[in-house]
């Protein structure tokens, strides 16, 4: 589902496969596991993280279908997901999303929840999805495109137009930093803009914490727990 | 003073006659149970756009009838009056089941500007009309509401001075330029009207969920919901 990869100073953390990298529980679970690796690695304080994946998709959002068949797994999504963001947010050291395929919803929120976003230009797109599949926005997903996105008037065309979002588009916004011409250009940009970062020498745990101070508020809305009603429910009706 | 039509998909709310459309506690309310109308006969694909006619889209509120009240207190009172009264309209299109579109036909000061900004897109005259927080040259202090729409719908700090701190008459390319409206290409009402239209019908082909539309949105704006007490809370059901 993950794999995660060493080269010199950069983690490659990789979401493997040609599938849709659904975030459901026992993915989100390796991602963390990835995490808490990287972060217990001696040389973490050096040290940065790239996430990238395989095929045609960065993630599609959480696992629906599967939450249609147990809606109690919404809420473990969820929670996991929060975790899973709380600890890029904590975490020692800079990070780079090099987003190679699309990143729906919640694949769109862990992209943003990166340091950095690289994207390929020739395919893929952005999109909060929620609008067009009928599911509200939890406010914690809304505090980090706050957080990454600063135009009022982008912040409405991603949630309230439900906005296929280019490379283009994105840099535009600002929710990209740079743009590449194929996958491949840019995990290598990636790279290279890790390599150079690294170079700097900055201390990760210093970086850590400031980032932390830096999304505050985000890091409050993730941990704080969000009334019933503002949480995916499944309402009983038949789809 | 105010019409509601309907054509088609789009609901079309007409501020009528040609004065200044201020914001007389009867008229407020008229367009409060206007857009109480729209919510009730709305359904996906549902637009709703605000227009005016003549020179002025609004010019806010009436403060020639606070001031006849004859004395300093009672001006007071008719203006906490109109404020308090106007939080709901503001309230209403925050919470309208429905993409909602300003089309500036012309002025829009202070509560007109407020109106047009609690729409979701806003698109005004290029050749006519300007943007106008008058409230730093009359003399007049800011609604929490009010400071809270302009945090919430404009991003930069050079803008929101601008428009709050500077006094200034905002005229069309430099309201785009600034990020307050999305659009000032037109040089006629008839056209920003007739460009909103368009707007509209991409907006309804979407045919997108009433109720969910109006969580997102209100999810967007998380100050301006607090102070008006809105709740972005429902529950929803994903189209797998």
């Amino acid at each position: 589902m993950c794999t995660l990869e060493k080269r010199g100073q950069l983690f490659l953390l990789k979401l493997t496969g040609n599938g849709e990298h659904r975030l459901n529980p026992t993915l989100l679970d390796n991602l963390r596991s990835a995490i808490t690796q990287i972060r217990s690695d001696p040389s973490s304080s050096r040290s940065l993280l790239i996430t990238t994946s395989d095929g045609k998709f960065f993630s599609n959002g959480y696992d629906l279908a599967l939450a249609e068949s147990d809606p109690s797994l919404r809420v473990v999504m969820d929670s996991k997901l929060r975790s899973l963001v709380a600890d890029l947010i904590s975490l020692p050291m800079p990070t780079i999303a090099a987003v190679t395929g699309h990143a729906s919803a919640a694949g769109f929120v862990l992209a943003m929840s990166h340091d950095y976003v690289l994207m390929r230009r020739d395919r893929g797109f952005l999109y909060m999805s929620e609008l067009d599949i009928e599911l509200v926005i939890p406010a914690w997903f809304v505090a980090v495109i706050r957080m990454k996105i600063g135009s009022p008037a982008a912040r409405r065309d991603v949630m309230l137009t439900a906005e296929k979002v280019t490379a283009e588009r994105g840099l535009e916004m600002g929710i990209v930093d740079s743009s590449y011409g194929s996958a491949a250009e840019t995990i290598e940009a990636a790279i290279k803009l890790g390599e150079e970062i690294v170079r700097r020498g900055v201390d990760g745990y210093v970086y850590g914490r400031m980032r932390e101070t830096l999304l505050k508020q985000v890091l409050h809305t993730i941990g704080s727990n969000e009334s019933a009603s503002n949480r995916m429910r499944n309402s009983g009706s038949k789809l | 003073m105010c019409t509601l039509e309907k054509r088609g998909n789009i609901f079309l709310l007409t501020l009528t006659g040609d004065n200044e459309h201020r914001f007389h506690p009867d008229a407020i309310a008229t367009i409060l149970s206007l857009l109480g109308q729209a919510k009730s006969q709305a359904n996906r694909g549902s637009v709703l756009i605000t227009t005016g006619h003549g020179k002025f889209f609004s010019n806010g509120f009436d403060l020639a009838w606070a001031q006849s009240s004859g004395s300093l207190a009672g001006a007071a009172e008719r203006l906490h009056q109109m404020v308090e009264s106007f939080k709901p309209v503001v309230a209403a299109l925050l919470d309208l089941p429905m993409p909602t579109i300003a089309a500036l036909n012309g002025h829009a000061a202070a509560a007109g500007l407020m109106l047009a900004l609690s729409h979701d897109y806003v698109y005004m005259r290029r050749d006519r009309g300007v943007l106008y927080m008058s409230e730093v040259d009359i003399g007049l202090s800011m609604p929490d509401y009010f400071a809270a729409m302009i945090r919430s719908k404009i991003g930069t700090s050079a803008a929101r001075r601008e428009v709050l701190l500077s006094g200034k008459k905002i005229r069309g390319e430099e309201a785009v330029a600034l990020g307050i409206v999305d659009s000032a290409a037109h040089d006629s009402a008839e056209g920003v009207v007739e460009a909103t239209v368009g707007l509209a019908e991409k907006l309804a082909a979407k045919k997108w969920k009433g109720d969910v539309y109006a969580s997102i949105r209100k999810s967007l704006y998380p100050e301006l919901c607090e102070i008006l007490g809105l709740k972005a809370t429902i529950f929803a059901t994903p189209k797998l």
